[in-house]
């Protein structure tokens, strides 16, 4: 028997730890081949590893090679699991891998790039081996399943920077197979001790793997399977469901400040603090504020007491600059966009206990004291920096105003403190070819005193504090791999000083000219904006042991919350609460591309009211495609689908049915309700969805969660379906009892959704619960079991749709209004060429054009100006006329203000 | 065809009863089956090999370790290469391969009928039924094979019957 191999072909390494395995290694021929070779005749691609049997055949498949070496193992049957495994690794693991190994090797990318396409697969096999608790993948013994799925994952999972620890099960499978001794030889010949890029010379032939078609970008949900139920399960869904009302839990009283209790849970939940003078787009609105509102709102269901706070973060150069422009103070500047933000957050819903700001006398006083016990500690360098200055503009550029190519990845518009394209962060003297951003000179250096803080110096306090909180915390995977990637390329003292003058003042003699840097005190604005909320705000910041602190944000905002903030409150050893659960989002694009508020692409937080449509659906839509784990994208088309399907044909249509039925049927008064087995399995099965609803939103998986919600309607509507109370109501006594039974457990489902919805669609679920009449202590309370909460002999109120339609046509007008463009019609008639659809605010700015050019063109003609030059003017003006013409001949109707109910 | 009604027809080929439950994953539909005696199992090879043992015909899994890993192999490729496929030219591809592997066999384990022949001849059903004429004959082997499988006694069901035309119309073609 001859082995073709190739060097670098991954499929190497399960054939070599499986023949060994089967003793028939020695046996073995082995030629190797090109990576173009085609060894198989009948196979019009190349193929490799291939098998040449003795019997002229070809085996071509990885999994059937080496399970040709197991059948030869005496005793060794392929069972259905094993089955089960090798079709899994063929159809979902192998694709995915491809890509993952080609972004490595290939495309030379890092993180989180590489390890998001095969996350899913990698937490599959985690969850299967930590569900069975065996220590291999069918059972007790190693089997065919092991050699092929650790062959395969072995060249990316070697490293130890793409073996995700948080999947611990998967973890230790992985590492005790690797120290088998076939498994061992096997790598070896395969890898040579170089690792994935060992692959390259196999890789680079490949061509680049396509993702699976709308696999991209995952907005869609599994499928949910519907699971068996014990009769003990059973049996506890109806005792829970008989206690009614009675088995809630007692409502703790609201308090005025909200302060941690002993002996209670206590959550304090933050989201990222805005930059005040940008306006929040959708993508900065799913990323912090919405995300932990969710977590706020569905904490305080759990009765435990909570803290949601956030603000605005005011100081920083971009201010200065923004107030430079408007021509007014930097203060100023500050209390316009503050109100916007507060605004935006308003229209939305978010139920902050407290939105503050930076610029207060508490973040002077905290920051001055932290920066004081660590200037006490010794944990503050001084040095000379060579800082960037534009003598043009005459002044030190603050980083963000320099521009230039990425030293680490040669993206040309990177930013001075950080590479949009490679996420690294740039000293921006470090920048090649910078630009001062303003007016495109390039900046001399010069020097400046500045203090830094001691980073090298504070690891190892860190790495103590970081190791005993990630293990036992829901970190996300993303924070847990910036995190990881930082400490391995070690930490460097930063700079925590800036030349300015918009900023907390520094507190030490030769600096007073200087402010501290944004990101050393931005931070610090949580504790300070709790502090301007209640004088004892050190009960919430200086109680680690009693608060739990969940701390909200976009990936970009780890490496600030997860390593330098805890780095200074570790140096001031002063016992700070330190966060416990990081949950960072992925990025959000906007259809197909990014958000741009330069280029008018896409929803921006003050526009959305303003498309007519409620916020509840923005709610709705934003958290059911919330980026976790992978980028998402915001699409019309998807908003309207989601809309229409999930909320009005799905979620709406039961709700509504199951309170109409009460009212039609009944008189508004819940019938006797005599429960069957059929509706006692339909019991367990909500009490289980309601039950994976809490463990999830216990993870902070809010997007996940909203799909349970969604699961039991659709339970319910097919409940209905099946079981016709319409039909009953017509029959004798017993008919109309099954039909009261139907419609009183249909109605109950119903409040339980009302409840569950709160988090997600608060101004829904207050409507749903205002029609039902849900009695005021369950509105405002999740248990963790289905009760019945509607009694017979509860009377309803008045029931109504609780969703609009969306149309195609006022999906596609917003589409156009909002795809970027023709954000303001340029006087060039090129551009205004370009504008398709025109609304009534760019025919007025096309009309002020066609007067300023009118105008100029008498002015001329006045002048006896050059004719050629009047016949350029002109044409302008015929152009612009022609154009607005255009306009107004078919102007479209704006999105119509429709309001749901 | 979808996956739940594959395993159905395969159900009635080998002679069992109609007594499992199928349902459907994910956006691809991948069919679970929801056993009576452990967990459910998903993936349609996976499924179709456990029919198999149920009815208690396992030669239908191969007999020699190596007929064992061939039979394996097809299974996977039904699973990777056939399903999922569309573009015109991915099957040409596809069936001018297999031409040429079926050159010398009537089975694809070379003389024995296996699980491999069932299944790969309802996933390509749906391609082979859109041939034309002359496609058919330049795919000959193909034909031959399909022609053979969709006559074995309880495969084909109620799925159309392809016609294939045995004297060569298209002589120059090859």
């Amino acid at each position: 028997m001859r082995l073709f191999v190739s060097e670098g072909a991954p499929g190497a390494l399960p054939v070599l730890a499986a023949a060994s395995r089967a003793r028939e290694r020695a046996e073995l021929l082995i030629s190797t081949v090109g990576p173009e070779e085609c060894v198989v005749p009948f196979l019009s691609g190349p193929k490799i590893p291939v098998l040449q049997l003795d019997s002229g055949n070809y085996l071509f498949s990885t999994s059937a090679i080496c399970s040709r070496y197991f059948f030869l193992l005496s005793g060794w049957e392929q069972d259905d699991l094993t089955n089960q495994w090798l079709e899994w690794e063929a159809v979902e693991l192998q694709p995915v891998l491809s890509a993952a190994l080609y972004y490595l090797v290939i495309q030379g990318k890092k993180g989180e790039d590489v390890l998001c396409p095969v996350r899913k697969a990698l937490t599959h096999i985690d969850h299967s081996l930590s569900r069975q608790s065996c220590p291999f993948l069918t059972g007790e013994t190693e089997s065919l399943a092991d050699i092929v799925l650790w062959g395969a994952l072995y060249p990316l999972l070697q490293d130890p920077a793409y073996l995700p620890e948080e999947l611990g099960a998967l973890c230790s499978w992985f590492q005790m197979l690797s120290t088998q001794e076939p498994c061992q030889q096997a790598a070896e010949t395969v890898l040579k001790q170089q690792g994935a890029l060992a692959l390259r010379p196999y890789l680079q032939k490949q061509p680049q793997p396509r993702p699976r078609e709308g696999k991209s970008v995952s907005n869609e949900p599994e499928e949910e399977e519907l699971t068996t139920l014990s009769e003990e399960e059973i049996a506890m869904a109806v005792t829970a469901w008989e206690k009614g009302l009675g088995g809630l839990p007692p409502l703790r009283p609201q308090k005025n400040p909200v302060l941690p209790v002993a002996g209670e849970k206590n959550v304090l939940i933050t989201s990222a603090l805005p930059y005040v003078n940008n306006v929040p787009h959708l993508g900065n609105i799913i990323g912090c504020v919405l995300s932990a509102d969710v977590f706020a709102r569905y904490s305080r269901l759990r009765q435990w007491n909570t803290l949601y706070l956030c603000g605005t973060d005011e100081y920083g150069t971009a201010t200065e600059t923004k107030a430079m422009e408007e021509g007014l103070t930097p203060q100023e500047i500050c209390d316009k966009y503050h109100v916007i933000h507060a605004d935006i957050y308003r229209w939305f819903n978010i139920s902050f206990d407290i939105f503050g700001r930076t610029t207060t006398q508490q973040q002077t006083e905290i920051t001055q004291d932290i920066f004081q016990r660590l200037l006490a500690r010794g944990f503050v360098l001084q040095d000379t920096v060579e800082q960037l200055r534009c003598e043009h503009c005459a002044r030190f550029l603050a980083d963000r105003f320099v521009e230039g190519v990425c030293p680490f990845c040669g993206y040309e518009e990177a930013r001075g403190d950080q590479c949009d394209k490679c996420g690294k962060l740039i000293n921006a003297i470090e920048l090649k070819k910078p630009q001062c951003k303003v007016c495109r000179s390039p900046p001399v250096v010069k020097s400046s005193q500045h203090l830094f803080l001691d980073l090298p110096k504070l690891e190892n306090l860190l790495e103590t504090w970081l190791e005993k909180v990630l293990a036992s915390s829901d970190w996300t995977p993303n924070a847990r791999f910036i995190i990881r990637s930082w400490l391995r390329d070690g930490l460097k003292p930063r700079c925590i000083t800036r030349d300015l003058k918009w900023g907390t003042p520094v507190p030490l003699e030769g600096f007073e000219d200087k402010v501290f840097y944004v990101w050393f005190d931005a931070t610090i604005g949580y504790l300070s904006i709790t502090a301007n909320y209640t004088d004892q705000w050190e009960r919430w910041w200086k109680n680690p042991e009693q608060v739990d602190l969940y701390q909200f944000m976009a990936k970009d905002n780890v490496p600030f919350h997860g390593l330098v903030f805890p780095c200074s409150a570790l140096g001031t050893e002063d016992n700070y609460t330190l966060v416990s659960h990081l949950i960072a989002t992925e990025y959000l694009n906007y259809e197909d591309g990014k958000f741009s508020k330069s280029r008018g692409v896409g929803v921006f937080g003050d526009m959305a009211q303003d498309t007519g449509i409620p916020a509840d659906i923005w709610r709705f839509y934003l958290l059911y495609i919330r980026p976790e784990g992978q980028d998402s994208a915001f699409s019309w088309t998807d908003m309207l689908l989601k809309n229409n399907s999930e909320l009005l044909n799905n979620l709406g249509n039961f709700i509504n049915r199951a309170g109409m039925f009460v009212s039609k049927f009944f008189g508004g008064y819940v019938p006797e309700m005599v429960l069957t087995l059929d509706d006692q399995r339909l019991l367990a099965h909500v009490t289980l969805e309601l039950q994976h609803y809490h463990q999830l939103l216990e993870k902070v998986r809010i997007r996940d969660a909203l799909r349970s919600i969604l699961t039991i309607s659709r339970h319910g509507n097919q409940y209905i379906q099946v079981n016709e109370p319409w039909k009953w109501i017509k029959g004798s006594e017993a008919d109309r009892q099954r039909a009261g039974t139907v419609t009183g457990l249909a109605v109950n489902i119903a409040a339980l959704l009302s409840v569950m919805l709160q988090p997600y669609m608060p101004t829904v679920s207050a409507t749903i619960q205002d029609q039902l009449q849900l009695p005021p202590p369950a509105c405002s309370v999740l248990p963790t079991n289905f009760l019945c909460t509607l009694p017979a002999g509860h009377q309803i109120g008045t029931v109504s749709p609780l969703f609009q339609k969306l149309e195609n046509d006022q999906i596609e007008s917003l589409r156009q209004r909002f795809g970027g463009g023709q954000a303001k019609a340029s006087p060039k008639p090129a551009v205004v060429e370009t504008v398709i659809t025109v609304g009534p605010q760019q025919i007025q700015v096309l009309m002020d054009e066609v007067t300023k050019q009118g105008n100029i063109v008498r002015e001329l003609k006045a002048q006896k100006a050059d004719n050629n030059q009047v016949a350029a003017e002109v044409a302008k003006l015929l152009e612009l006329k022609k154009q607005l013409a255009l306009a107004e001949g078919k102007p479209l109707d704006p999105p119509k203000g429709k309001k749901k109910k | 065809m979808a996956a739940a009604a594959e395993l159905m027809l395969l159900e009635k080929s080998l002679g069992l009863s109609k007594e499992n439950k199928y349902s459907a994953q994910g956006e691809r539909q991948i069919p679970v089956l929801q056993t009576n005696s452990g967990p459910s199992l998903t993936g349609l090879t996976t499924i179709a090999a456990h029919l198999v043992r149920q009815a208690n015909k396992e030669y239908l899994l191969g007999s020699t370790p190596e007929e064992k890993a061939v039979v394996q192999q097809w299974l996977e490729y039904r699973v990777t290469h056939v399903d999922g496929q569309s573009g015109k030219d991915d099957v040409r591809t596809l069936l001018k391969d297999l031409n040429l592997y079926l050159e010398d066999k009537v089975y694809l384990t070379g003389y024995n009928f296996t699980l491999a022949d069932i299944l790969l001849y309802y996933g390509l059903h749906r391609f082979i039924v859109d041939l034309t004429v002359q496609e058919k004959e330049k795919y000959l082997n193909v034909s031959r094979w399909f022609c053979h499988i969709q006559h074995y006694p309880g495969i084909r069901q109620h799925l159309p019957s392809v016609v294939f035309i045995k004297n060569r119309l298209y002589t120059n073609s090859h």
